[in-house]
């Protein structure tokens, strides 16, 4: 069956069951690759995108439930890493292997839209889905703050890193 | 003829050795198994060629190849920062290309054993240093100058006395028809002057993972490739009887179902890479297609001799070697008998830890493309060259037409450096005749690992009247067959474990029973179950001693000699002195000794493997219900004269030190009726960011010792530190994980 999707502000058109999950839609059918499969049924949040704004685990929403929200994944966070978060992200250094970190993004963006200036145990609290199983947590709270800093003074800017693309 | 192929086998091995000891020691190479995996098909070790490695190109963009497979332990940034210091160029104008795998260009290229580091620290800057001297040597040529009179710095190549300089860009086409100088002859640099090596260099894919680039295995797509996910059975051993595979086969979206069936091992101990299982392979347009089609899946097993086995069982069968006569003896030095019998005090404890399963977040994938007897694979593999192998007895193919692309890893943590799910992919691409990505489910990973082996320790100590330590025994309960006196992989007690040649007396006894799954390495391996062990019992006997736990050590550590082998000749074991400057200074940092409120401890604990030397202190809230809160961990660790990627090294630090809480208080993989019983996350937990230590503080001891690694050694102390800290807030002593099975829980 054909379900249209709003994936970061683009319609596209998918040809999947109804109960096909929106992660699986996301890598294999829309070919966005930043929404990673970790446990399929919502303990690790690797699959975090947001609906409407608010955070879901991809790998259990089937197609047929999302209807005309708009699906964000950590592509449309903003592609060339300009997005408070992904700076933060970056500046940081929070990744080690980096598998979880789009869905661990994609929680923190939607606390920080919620809740501009969060406390650790705000953030212990929001990220608590998220599980990093190179165990960077403490960079994920520095970086959350630091997101938060960059979003309120403005003063974001875009990632400058030697080499990329 | 035969004494002479026997002669040569001999050599080769002896070879292998003395390559692992010239790489930093003889410890690693009896623990890792991938060294035994490059031995396997594996070129000869042969000079490395600059070219290789670095290409500069006309505008002065320097591109650097790193060879080996990024896991998440930072070797993408690492390994090329040592490049770029000795060719003196900025790291701003540094591109980092990934090898494919290529052992001919590269020779090691591997992700395991905390070697990446000791192992490249020389050659790595060796490749600079010659690429450095190929512009300079260029320079001289243009300018018809002595190469003495010449300077470099940022990729530039300056002629002070005429003021002429020159980018290596502007040189880079005479450099590139230029041999490699002998990498033995070249001067390296001062470390005082060095401007990348040392210094904080982000993560070098950062803005790929920020922007969710595909960077993974799992992200891998080929054209005409189709998804394939591949039941096992559920039992180690077993095989396919009979399946409902025409229905699966008229499921939305499925292409091909294929049995797959290999040969059934009848090993005694379950081999260290058995490779490609026995089970169902379904292919479809997507992931999901394959995956849905295979919960409709009726497999009739045939689950083989594994089938009888539980952990329960088991745990029953040990409770009774421990209480018998050992089974062989392992090490035995001095009289340990007699001098517990003599001593003033005597402890005695038993010890267990359990199975537990590596759970990589990306879970096993590999993508293959079969043609024409020859196989292209997509693989995040810690040892893609004994992949290769693997493959290619697989397939039945020369390893020559085995071609690997490496792809960066959703963590590594010791899962990938078997090679089943490469076989598995090749294996399956052949026979379906079109490209496969194969990916497992969670529940693939969780029931398919190779697991860190559990196990049991009786411990008995005695302590004279001064309170020193003049006994120590151990029954060591482990796996593996009894007549051949063979462990199970990764589940050996090494014979030169602490603190043996600390206490004169010193005895060592196995058991071992049968394991029907498969064991592995896993991060620090052994060391994360006997620090545990080890670290905590010594506290017990410091406190029967009635010492300080840090004195205590302290003066332990006072009481061995350097580290011998058995002709007395020194071996690269543990130096007690190093050892002892992490200890003090973990103890100063963390304020030992002070006044805690109640409820509230702190527990120290050390531990050397892999080369590194760390000393952790832990300082635990225990609150009623036994709910465990760890408000800091402080870090003292000793891997030498360099940390060479600042940043990179204080977050696996902190990784190590929450890795070692999720053992610690979660995990746990059991078995019944054959098959594992955890599948997922929510009965294998890890720690979740609101369990995560309020601090974790972390002090370099700089030595003048050539740098060594850190992603494995980091993690064993933690655990006792843990534990040592329970007992001081709570006086529970906690000899059994994971702890939860004591009652803790996270507050």
């Amino acid at each position: 069956m054909a379900y249209k999707l709003n994936v970061n502000g683009q319609t596209h058109t998918v040809d999947v069951p109804a109960e096909m999950p929106l992660l699986w839609a996301l890598r294999d059918v829309l070919d966005l690759k930043g929404t990673k499969y970790g446990c399929g049924v919502a303990q690790c949040g690797a699959c975090t995108v947001h609906l409407d704004g608010v955070p879901q685990r991809a790998c259990v929403t089937p197609v047929g439930t999302v209807g005309a929200k708009k699906v964000t994944t950590i592509e449309g966070l903003s592609s060339e890493g300009t997005h408070p978060v992904q700076v933060a992200w970056a500046e940081i250094d929070v990744p080690q292997c980096g598998y979880c970190q789009a869905g661990q993004m994609m929680s923190a963006a939607a606390l920080l839209a919620k809740t501009p200036k969060p406390t650790d145990k705000d953030i212990d609290t929001a990220m608590n889905g998220n599980l990093c199983r190179c165990g960077t947590y403490l960079r994920v709270r520095a970086a959350i703050h630091k997101a938060s800093e960059l979003a309120t003074s403005a003063s974001a800017k875009t990632v400058q890193v030697a080499g990329k693309e | 003829m035969k004494k002479m192929m026997i002669d040569r086998r001999s050599f080769l091995q002896v070879g292998l050795k003395v390559s692992a000891l010239a790489g930093g020691g003889v410890m690693f190479g009896l623990q890792i198994p991938n060294v035994v995996a490059q031995g396997r098909g594996g070129a000869p070790q042969t000079p490395l060629n600059v070219h290789n490695f670095i290409t500069v190109a006309a505008d002065g963009i320097v591109t650097i190849v790193a060879k080996n497979p990024e896991t998440g332990q930072g070797v993408k940034n690492m390994l090329p920062m040592m490049i770029a210091d000795e060719l003196d160029v900025d790291w701003k104008n540094v591109r980092v290309e990934q090898a494919d795998f290529d052992d001919t260009k590269y020779n090691a290229q591997s992700a395991g054993g905390s070697t990446a580091t000791p192992n490249n620290w020389i050659p790595m800057r060796q490749v600079g240093a010659a690429g450095r001297a190929m512009f300079v040597a260029a320079a001289a040529k243009q300018w018809n100058v002595p190469a003495s009179e010449l300077t470099t710095g940022s990729g530039r190549v300056t002629h002070k006395a005429s003021g002429k300089s020159i980018g290596y860009g502007e040189l880079a086409s005479t450099v590139a028809g230029m041999p490699t100088p002998d990498l033995a002859t070249l001067k390296m640099k001062d470390p005082a002057d060095y401007k990348i090596i040392g210094h904080n260099q982000p993560t070098y894919d950062i803005k790929k993972i920020v922007t969710g680039k595909p960077l993974f295995g799992i992200d891998v797509t080929t054209p005409g490739m189709l998804n394939a996910v591949f039941q096992k059975c559920p039992v180690f051993g077993g095989k396919v009887v009979s399946a409902n595979i025409d229905e699966i086969k008229k499921m939305a979206g499925v292409k091909q179902v294929l049995v797959i069936e290999r040969p059934r091992l009848t090993e005694a101990v379950v081999p260290r890479d058995p490779g490609c299982e026995n089970g169902i392979a379904i292919l479809a347009e997507t992931w999901w297609h394959a995956e849905a089609a295979r919960k409709k899946l009726q497999v009739k097993w045939d689950f083989g001799p594994n089938e009888t086995q539980s952990s329960a069982d088991q745990a029953v069968k040990a409770a009774e070697m421990l209480k018998a006569a050992p089974q062989w003896n392992v090490r035995n030095d001095g009289d340990a008998d007699g001098a517990l019998k003599s001593a003033a005090k005597v402890v005695e404890a038993t010890y267990s830890y359990p199975h537990i399963s590596h759970a990589t977040l990306e879970p096993q994938n590999c993508t293959a493309i079969y043609k024409d007897g020859k196989v292209e694979l997509w693989t995040n593999s810690q040892t893609p060259q004994g992949g290769r192998q693997l493959v290619a007895e697989t397939l039945g193919i020369p390893a020559r037409d085995v071609k690997m692309h490496m792809t960066r890893a959703g963590g590594g943590f010791g899962r990938r450096l078997t090679n089943d799910y490469m076989a598995e992919a090749a294996y399956i691409a052949k026979q379906a005749g079109v490209p496969v990505k194969l990916v497992w489910s969670r529940e693939d990973d969780m029931t398919h690992d190779y697991y860190r082996p559990g196990g049991w320790q009786k411990l008995t100590a005695g302590v004279d009247a001064n309170g020193k330590l003049v006994g120590w025994k151990n029954h060591f309960v482990s796996w593996g067959d009894t007549a051949s006196k063979a462990f199970a992989q990764s589940a050996a007690f090494g014979p030169a474990e602490f603190p043996q040649r600390f206490v004169p007396n010193y005895k060592l006894d196995a058991s071992v029973q049968r394991l029907g799954i498969k064991t592995g390495a896993l991060r620090a391996p052994s060391s994360n179950a006997f620090a545990f062990v080890i670290q905590s019992f010594i506290d017990e006997v410091a406190i029967a001693a009635g010492k300080d736990p840090v004195a205590f050590r302290l003066e332990l550590l006072d009481a061995g000699g350097p580290p011998a082998g058995p002709d007395g000749r020194p071996v690269p074991g543990m130096n007690a002195e190093r050892m002892k400057g992490v200890v003090k200074l973990v103890a100063e940092k963390s304020g030992w000794g002070k006044k805690l409120p109640k409820g509230t401890g702190m527990g120290i604990g050390f531990h050397f493997s892999h080369q590194g030397y760390f000393a952790q202190v832990a300082e635990v809230t225990v609150s009623a219900g036994n709910k465990l809160k760890i408000n800091k961990i402080w870090v003292a660790g000793d891997i030498g004269s360099q940390i060479i990627n600042a940043s990179g090294a204080e977050n696996i630090t902190h990784g190590a030190m929450i890795d070692g809480l999720s053992e610690m208080m979660s995990q746990e993989i059991t078995i019944d009726k054959g098959a594992v019983v955890q599948k997922n996350y929510d009965k294998h937990g890890m720690v979740r960011i609101s369990q995560a230590p309020g601090a974790i503080e972390i002090h370099w001891l700089k030595s003048n010792n050539n740098p060594t690694g850190l992603g494995e050694p980091a993690l064993p102390p933690v655990l006792p530190a843990v534990a040592n800290a329970i007992f001081a807030a709570s006086g529970k002593r906690v000899r059994q994980l994971p702890i939860s099975k004591d009652g803790f829980s996270w507050a």
